[in-house]
């Protein structure tokens, strides 16, 4: 299994996961991430002044990169119907704002989101592998991987099992992706994209950050993704900076891109364009595209909305001006 | 019939040996009422030379050693002297012309500025040091280091007590001296020497010529390995002392300017005596996980 | 929606100018002294904006005359008032000019940028931010002298005759002014001659404070009046930051009186990277070390010391970083590097470099548009420098990194010891215990472990051999200022 995973690898990075004991050394050997300088550097770039022209476009492009989220107990068919529809024109007033990228839902709403965006070109994500906790059985995850994809989830979004990671059990960890991966695969030979969920969170330290970013790109991600919106913190500046760091270094190494997505907590378009400063400063302007980069969010996309009108109509909109879903 | 003196001549003492002056000259040195007492060698500047190589020398190793460990060195001169007190007495009685009892409280003095000074190895830091509350998420400590090398132009009048007034300072901070005694009264130092040598003070930590301030002190003073100077020694003569610190501004020693007169030694020493002589470095680091 | 001035769809920054609106620059200034703008009696000279030539405000020019007047209107406050004032009235003066700095921070940090031709999202973020606060810091000590460690009554030294650089215009004049009127002294103060004013606006922030008169005297001009301010006989104290051959002639011109000195000189700081380093952070940190302020920063790490075994790693990133900076308009929010301060500096920097070149080092800068007028430096990196190349030994005081290599920790210490400068030095390591023994080692006066370039009130700054004596800020910076309770220059 992992020599499938390994034969599109360097060889050095190949070798790094042979074994429990050389994941361990691999991710042990990889340079620390100072939490001070981090912040420092993720909070300078927030100082960024981002006007008129830049402004705009930065706008419309966060908006091409929201995930739409809904993720509750409470969801329910009319609920999809009615975000799906959202993400697909997501200012009714003004047919040349750009859909979302995706809408992201529990595997078993799946079926409803596709049947609404049909081929609009918005992607399904469905969060799976016992969503956010990530506490059952492999088999069980592996199911759950299926079923999202079988009912038309063109995207997965995986948790990574904390536990395993913070007892140091690197191996199980990478093979569970590995194995999911294999999960997400059609029968026509195509797969779906997976996103691997770190939760940073729970993973507290900037190292271990990088360590999961490198395990996971190891693995076959082709997302990572910092949090499932259910834990505090969630996605964070310099949690994000980490990261992107870390695809910007394994496209070095491998020359392959692989994407980013900071999930939960980012709200304002302030914030949105921060992140797009990130991503254009730190992976570079590669990344500045929905294939590479995405806004896990919900309320986000209203904000973008209003400041979209606002940089259009020259003057404040209101919340009675964008939908409510 | 009377024994015949062995009569002495006196040697350098440079990176714990006791050389003559590569010069060779020695001048004669008399008791404070004129009689010839023994011949002092007359330090050179190739002399003062050799002598900041090996103070440079021993400058790594006595700086790096523990506070603690400097406390015990110089406590233990204090000790060696206490030993040769008699030995210390006749000096400074002959070289300042005192009575016996007033030798001996000078005498006394100076072992009890040893042990002063002794004490304060390993509380400068804590008194000079400083732990800084800098607005934001670093550690953040200032703490004094010694300077480097130190020539220190002792004082001309107190050819005991001032010579150990500002050698100790100097040394139990950290850093290596290169002294040039009292010019007419160097043999106190020479006994001075004597005790140093066998007192576990490393070879090169204190080095003392004998011989003339105004011929050796220019050469010390423009020197660009030495990092400090005391002009101690040319109290009074302020054209001297003007020379001396325009020299030194060559590498920008640190200078601890001449008095207009000799002080009273007796006094306990400002802390200037030893913080003109170090150097404060601040170190910071972030804290963070 | 697309970018301006883009063809393809990327994210381009538009201008983000901050307006100069705010700064009411009058066409000619006078001197400060005794609380009121005069006259001076020397020959009036043009401060410029680096970034583009232009003419901001003509300057007096203060001569020995002037000088003279300065220097009595000091001694007269110092005597008459500000030494007799209990020292919590003087705090309370020290916190009013903190206010108003904050105040009008905004209008100081634009006109800090024009004058200068620093980014003004370091004039806005980090030099006028960091002024107030040395005034609110010294401020608290003004009650407090007691503590200070000088024994329980330490006196003021007098009058302080102050010397200030360009690289940091109201910063320095903060050090120098802060602690020493805390300290109950009185002030004359002269701003280097390419950045007069800040300087000139701080004095307007004295009236506004209703500082008594002559407790700060500022006074313009060029070396010459600096030299007959250093060497006035009613001066007792001269603070100084600048080149090390001015901070030299200094030392001569003080020899001999009983002038106190600090000398804050030049620097040629190594910054170590260790094959452990946080290697993104140690990059950020090298960028900071030496493109912050265009290079023009005494403690620069301007020599980076990295081991061999990750030196490609590390220049790799780098380069990728610098490629980023974004060198311009110092006014636009965004710019990271600005204007080199005068025509003067541009050609030290060029000389340097070209020398760098003709020695065999190799020579490498992004690819950036700089403007057509001003004084503009891309910032320069060059590889292949050996200890016996001009450029890893002569302070370039320019956006200019010489890259050399090390082994062991021991090869690292040597080569960063090795220069007649010891101002400051940067150790990158995740070792801890590596980190305590390098800061042992290093002969300078700061030491930024896994950081650089950091300044704080409370952080006292100074160096080791040729980069000066005496140390500014925290408790060390006021005691510069006072004398213990016997009389100063005891035994």
């Amino acid at each position: 299994m992992t020599a499938t995973v390994n034969s599109r690898l360097p060889g050095e990075l190949a070798d790094a996961t042979s074994s429990d004991a050389s994941l361990r050394r691999f991710l042990h050997g990889l340079p620390g991430v100072d939490q001070v300088g981090a912040e420092a550097r993720a909070a300078r770039l927030g100082t960024r002044s981002i006007k008129t022209t830049a402004k705009a476009y930065a706008i419309d492009l966060a908006i091409r990169m929201v995930d739409l989220t809904t993720l509750e107990g409470q969801d329910t068919p009319g609920k999809v119907r009615s975000l799906a529809s959202k993400a697909m024109r997501p200012d009714p007033t003004d047919p040349d704002c750009p859909a979302t990228a995706a809408v992201c839902v529990y595997p078993d709403l799946v079926g409803v989101a596709k049947e609404t965006l049909g081929d609009s070109g918005v992607q399904i994500a469905a969060v799976a592998t016992a969503f956010p906790s990530g506490r059952a059985a492999r088999d069980i995850k592996l199911a759950d991987t299926a079923d999202a994809v079988e009912a038309g989830a063109d995207e997965i979004d995986m948790v990574i099992d904390r536990g395993a990671f913070l007892t140091g059990r690197y191996l199980q960890v990478f093979e569970e992706i590995v194995a999911v991966k294999e999960a997400c695969a059609r029968p026509d030979g195509t797969s779906a994209h997976l996103k691997v969920i770190f939760e940073t969170g729970e993973l507290q330290t900037y190292d271990n950050v990088r360590r999961a970013s490198w395990l996971a790109m190891l693995a076959g991600a082709d997302f990572i993704k910092t949090s499932t919106g259910k834990v505090q913190p969630a996605a964070t500046l310099p949690v994000t900076l980490v990261m992107l760091e870390a695809v910007r270094d394994w496209r070095e190494a491998t020359g392959q891109m692989v994407g980013v997505k900071p999930a939960g907590g980012i709200r304002t378009t302030k914030d949105a364009i921060k992140y797009l400063v990130m991503v254009n400063e730190i992976a570079g302007p590669d990344w500045l595209d929905p294939t590479w980069f995405r806004f896990g969010a919900s309320s986000l996309l209203n904000d973008l909305l209003l400041q979209r009108t606002k940089m259009l109509t020259g003057r404040y909109s209101g919340p009675d001006y964008v939908t409510v879903d | 019939m009377a024994r015949i003196d062995v009569r002495k001549t006196y040697k350098l003492y440079i990176g714990g040996a006791f050389p003559r002056s590569e010069s060779g000259h020695s001048y004669e040195v008399t008791d404070a009422g004129g009689k010839f007492v023994a011949n002092a060698s007359l330090a050179s500047r190739k002399d003062a030379r050799d002598a900041v190589v090996a103070a440079r020398k021993a400058f790594g190793g006595w700086s790096g050693r523990t506070a603690y460990n400097r406390a015990q060195i110089v406590y233990r001169i204090a000790e060696v002297m206490e030993d040769r007190r008699p030995q210390f007495v006749t000096a400074v009685r002959q070289a300042e012309g005192l009575t016996a009892a007033r030798a001996e409280r000078v005498v006394d003095a100076a072992i009890d500025r040893l042990v002063w000074y002794a004490g304060w190895a390993d509380k400068l830091t804590q008194v000079v040091g400083n732990a800084n509350p800098v607005a934001g998420p670093y550690f953040n400590l200032s703490t004094p280091e010694p300077t480097g090398v130190v020539a220190v132009l002792a004082p001309q009048e107190s050819s005991l007590l001032g010579l150990v007034s500002v050698v100790a300072p100097v040394i139990v901070t950290g850093n290596t001296a290169v002294v040039v005694s009292s010019y007419e009264r160097p043999l106190p130092a020479v006994n001075f020497a004597e005790v140093l040598a066998t007192s576990d003070v490393p070879g090169g930590v204190v080095n003392i010529l004998t011989g003339a301030a105004p011929t050796i002190g220019p050469w010390l003073a423009s020197h660009m390995d030495v990092n400090a100077i005391d002009l101690a020694g040319v109290a009074g003569d302020a054209a001297l002392a003007t020379d001396l610190e325009v020299a030194a501004a060559d590498n920008l020693k640190r200078v601890r300017r001449a008095p207009a007169a000799e002080p009273d030694w007796n006094a306990e020493p400002p802390l200037t005596a030893m913080t003109d002589f170090v150097e404060i470095k601040t170190v910071w680091h972030p804290i963070g996980v | 929606m697309v970018p301006t001035g883009s063809s393809d769809n990327v994210f381009a920054y538009a201008p983000a100018p901050e307006s100069r609106a705010i700064v009411d620059l009058q066409p000619s200034y006078g001197l400060f002294i005794d609380g009121a703008f005069v006259d001076g009696n020397g020959t009036p000279f043009k401060s410029i904006n680096p970034a583009t030539e232009e003419t901001l405000a003509e300057v007096a020019e203060a001569d020995e005359r002037d000088v003279e007047t300065a220097v009595k209107a000091a001694r007269r406050a110092h005597t008459r008032v500000w030494s007799r004032m209990p020292g919590s009235e003087r705090a309370k003066y020290l916190y009013r000019i903190a206010r108003i700095i904050q105040e009008r921070a905004r209008e100081l940090a634009v006109l800090e940028s024009l004058d200068n031709g620093k980014p003004f999202r370091e004039t806005r973020d980090i030099d006028v931010p960091v002024v107030a606060a040395h005034f609110f810091y010294y401020a608290g000590w003004a009650d407090k002298l007691h503590y200070a460690g000088l024994g329980t009554s330490p006196r003021p030294l007098g009058v302080a005759a102050q010397v200030i650089p360009w690289n940091f215009p109201l910063l320095m004049l903060a050090w120098k002014v802060a602690p020493a009127l805390a300290a109950g002294n009185t002030v004359v103060l002269k701003p280097a001659e390419t950045t007069p004013l800040t300087a000139l606006l701080f004095a307007e922030i004295c009236q506004q404070a209703d500082l008594p008169a002559g407790v700060v005297n500022i006074i313009t001009g060029a070396g010459a009046t600096g030299e007959a301010l250093v060497g006035h006989p009613g001066v007792d104290k001269v603070a100084f930051t600048g080149s090390t051959a001015v901070g030299k002639a200094i030392a001569r011109t003080v020899a001999g009186t009983d002038k106190r000195v600090t000398l804050e000189l030049g620097g040629k700081a190594a910054n170590i990277v260790f094959d452990d380093a946080p290697v993104d952070q140690a990059v950020e940190g090298i960028v900071d070390g030496i493109f912050f302020n265009q290079g023009h920063v005494c403690c620069a790490g301007s020599r980076l010391l990295v081991q061999e075994s990750v030196a490609d790693e590390v220049l790799a990133k780098l380069k990728r970083r610098v490629e980023t900076l974004r060198v311009g308009d110092p006014l636009d929010k965004n710019t990271d590097v600005g204007a080199i301060n005068s025509a003067e500096q541009l050609a030290r920097i060029h000389e340097l470099s070209a020398s760098g070149e003709a020695e065999g080092a190799e020579r490498w800068s992004p690819a950036c548009d700089l403007p057509s007028t001003g004084f503009w430096f891309a910032p320069t990196i060059f590889t292949n420098v050996s200890l016996a190349h001009r450029i890893a030994r002569e302070e370039i005081f320019g956006p200019v990194l010489s890259v050399l290599t090390f082994r062991t920790p021991s090869e690292a210490v040597e080569k960063a010891n090795n220069t007649p400068y010891g101002l400051s030095a940067g150790v990158w390591t995740d070792k801890g215990s590596r980190i305590l023994s390098m800061a042992n080692q290093l002969k300078a006066g700061v030491v930024w472990a896994n950081t650089f370039n950091k300044f704080d009130p409370t952080s006292p700054f100074g160096g080791f051999k040729e980069s000066g004596y005496g140390r500014e800020g925290g408790r060390h910076g006021l005691a510069a200022y006072l004398a213990a309770d016997e009389q100063d220059g005891e035994r």
